[in-house]
Parts: structure tokens; C-alpha cells; sequence
């Protein structure tokens, strides 16, 4: 991801994404970094999309800036392929995949 | 242009900007191309007697060859899942349609509230959503023609083929962040 400025960003709010809540689900989404997509954008639509917090939001964003990819959400392959192609409309680069 | 400004509360929410003529034609002229791009692919649907029959509408099974294309519209399994082929060609034919559709439907929204000629634009939330998807595809295509990398520089030197096209893609970065930035705000 990129970013016209370096956002200010409190470091307590990583601790937000609790991917350990989605592991027991059958299907994830996925969301990958790309060089394109604005660090701003992408904490919008994941408030946007799921009504994620702000915190929320921008802890996943942060995990897919520095991690190269984030669990944004889980369930059902309906739903699943649902917030995909969502995510697509939106421009984001989106997989969906089984949880391990 | 200068910043978008948010003006009024609740449903009279409208985000403002003015757009001098040129920024108007490089803006109206790209959405323009990634909208011929996406009417191009959305004809290599299948046109089949099931798909008359049913309503349904399926579009190809297979990723575009254009990369400009496969990046708007990419696969939807990751790579690592064993049947992930099967998986995206499925989901492709079923959701692509409507995805093209809904690319397409912004990129009217910005071509219907940005006068030809520059002016004052003014976005109702709704609208303001589908400005910002619009703008990110054009940014996303332009990202590929011109290779654009996580810490690309201000201006390429002058020798490189890219050098003149580099501003449009900043600029178009900072008009977005700049909206996303106001809605949040």
C-alpha cells in the first residue's frame, strides 16, 4: 500500500485484529498489499464493508501493509464469496480461501 | 483543485470540489478508457440458450489476458487452495457480470457529476463512495501501465518513457486520499 503521507497511527491498536475469534470457521477473506491501493482507502472500506471501528479497521490495514496480507473476514463460502466480490467492486485485491 | 470540503449533516451531506478544465478531461478522459476496457470484456460473456432460459447471466470462466484487466477483476481463491482454479473459474462466471456492472455504474456516477468542461462538483454520500471506487480502478490501471511500485518516487527521470504519465497518477492518489480523508473525517 501507499500513502501521500506517513498517517499517524497509535501502535496499541494492532492489537485489535483478533484473528484467533475466525479460526474456527470454514471459509476466510483474505485481502493482499498492493502497491496502489492508499492506506486511508482501505481502512475506509473495511468500515465500510463490514462496520469495523476505526481501530479495527486500521489494525487490519496495518497487518496487510506490513504483513503482506490480513483475515478480514470469515463464514460461510456464500459469505465469503460474498465479501469478495465486494471487496473486488471496490477495487481491493481479495482471495478467498479454507480456514487451516 | 484544491481539497474536498464537506458541506451540510446527515442525509444532506455533500462533499465539494472544483475541478479546473484540464483535471476535468485527464479525469473524464481515463474513466472514459477503463470503461471502453470493461464494456470490451463484459461482451466476451456467454451468450448461451441456458443463460437466455434462466436469466442468468454467466461471463467468461477464464482471468483477462490484459493485466490492466486482471487486475480489476482478479481471481477470487488464493493460490494456495488446492482446487483454487476450479474454485475461480466457477465464482468468475457467476459474479463477474455484475462486478463489471458495478465498476461501469461508478465510473457513470463520475462522468454524470463531473461537468466536461471543470466546475464545481458536489457529491452526495452515496455518490462520494462510488467516486472513490472509480478513481481507484483508474489508479489501479494506471498502476500496471506504468509499473508503479510501493515507494515510487515524485518525478522518474526525464529519459524514462513514463515520466510524463507519473503526475497524473500522483495526482489522481492525492484527489482520492483527499476525498476518503474528508468522509472519514
Amino acid at each position: 500500500m501507499s500513502a501521500p503521507a506517513e498517517p499517524e497511527v497509535d501502535e496499541r491498536v494492532e492489537e485489535a485484529a483478533d484473528e484467533a475469534t475466525l479460526a474456527d470457521t470454514p471459509w476466510q477473506t483474505i485481502v493482499w498489499n498492493d502497491p496502489v491501493n492508499l492506506m486511508s482507502y482501505v481502512t475506509y472500506v473495511f468500515q465500510k464493508l463490514f462496520g469495523y471501528d476505526k481501530a479495527k479497521a486500521t489494525a487490519l490495514m496495518l497487518d496487510v501493509h506490513h504483513k503482506g496480507r490480513a483475515t478480514v473476514s470469515s463464514g460461510s463460502r456464500e459469505k465469503v464469496e460474498g465479501d469478495v466480490a465486494r471487496l473486488h467492486a471496490m477495487g481491493l485485491w481479495a482471495t478467498m480461501q479454507r480456514a487451516s | 483543485m484544491k481539497t474536498w470540503k464537506r458541506q451540510g449533516r446527515g442525509d444532506r451531506t455533500r462533499y465539494v470540489a472544483v475541478l479546473e478544465r484540464p483535471e476535468a478531461q485527464v479525469l473524464r478522459g481515463l474513466m472514459g478508457q477503463v470503461d471502453q476496457m470493461l464494456t470490451g470484456r463484459g461482451a466476451a460473456g456467454t451468450e448461451d440458450e441456458l443463460a437466455a432460459l434462466t436469466g442468468i447471466r454467466t461471463g467468461p470462466s477464464t482471468p483477462p489476458d490484459d493485466p490492466v484487466l486482471a487486475r480489476l477483476l482478479p481471481d477470487f481463491a488464493s493460490s494456495s487452495e488446492q482446487d483454487a482454479g476450479e474454485v475461480s473459474a466457477a465464482l468468475r462466471s457467476v459474479r463477474e457480470p455484475e462486478l463489471i456492472e458495478a465498476k461501469q455504474a461508478a465510473i457513470a456516477t463520475v462522468l454524470a457529476t463531473c461537468p466536461a468542461g471543470g466546475g464545481r462538483i458536489e457529491l452526495a454520500p452515496s455518490q462520494a463512495e462510488e467516486w472513490l471506487a472509480a478513481v481507484n480502478d483508474v489508479r489501479l490501471a494506471l498502476g500496471v501501465a506504468l509499473d508503479v511500485s510501493e515507494d515510487m518516487p515524485e518525478h522518474l527521470p526525464a529519459d524514462d518513457p513514463r515520466a510524463d504519465h507519473l503526475p497524473v497518477y500522483h495526482w489522481l492518489t492525492w484527489l482520492q486520499d483527499s476525498l476518503v480523508t474528508t468522509m472519514l473525517g
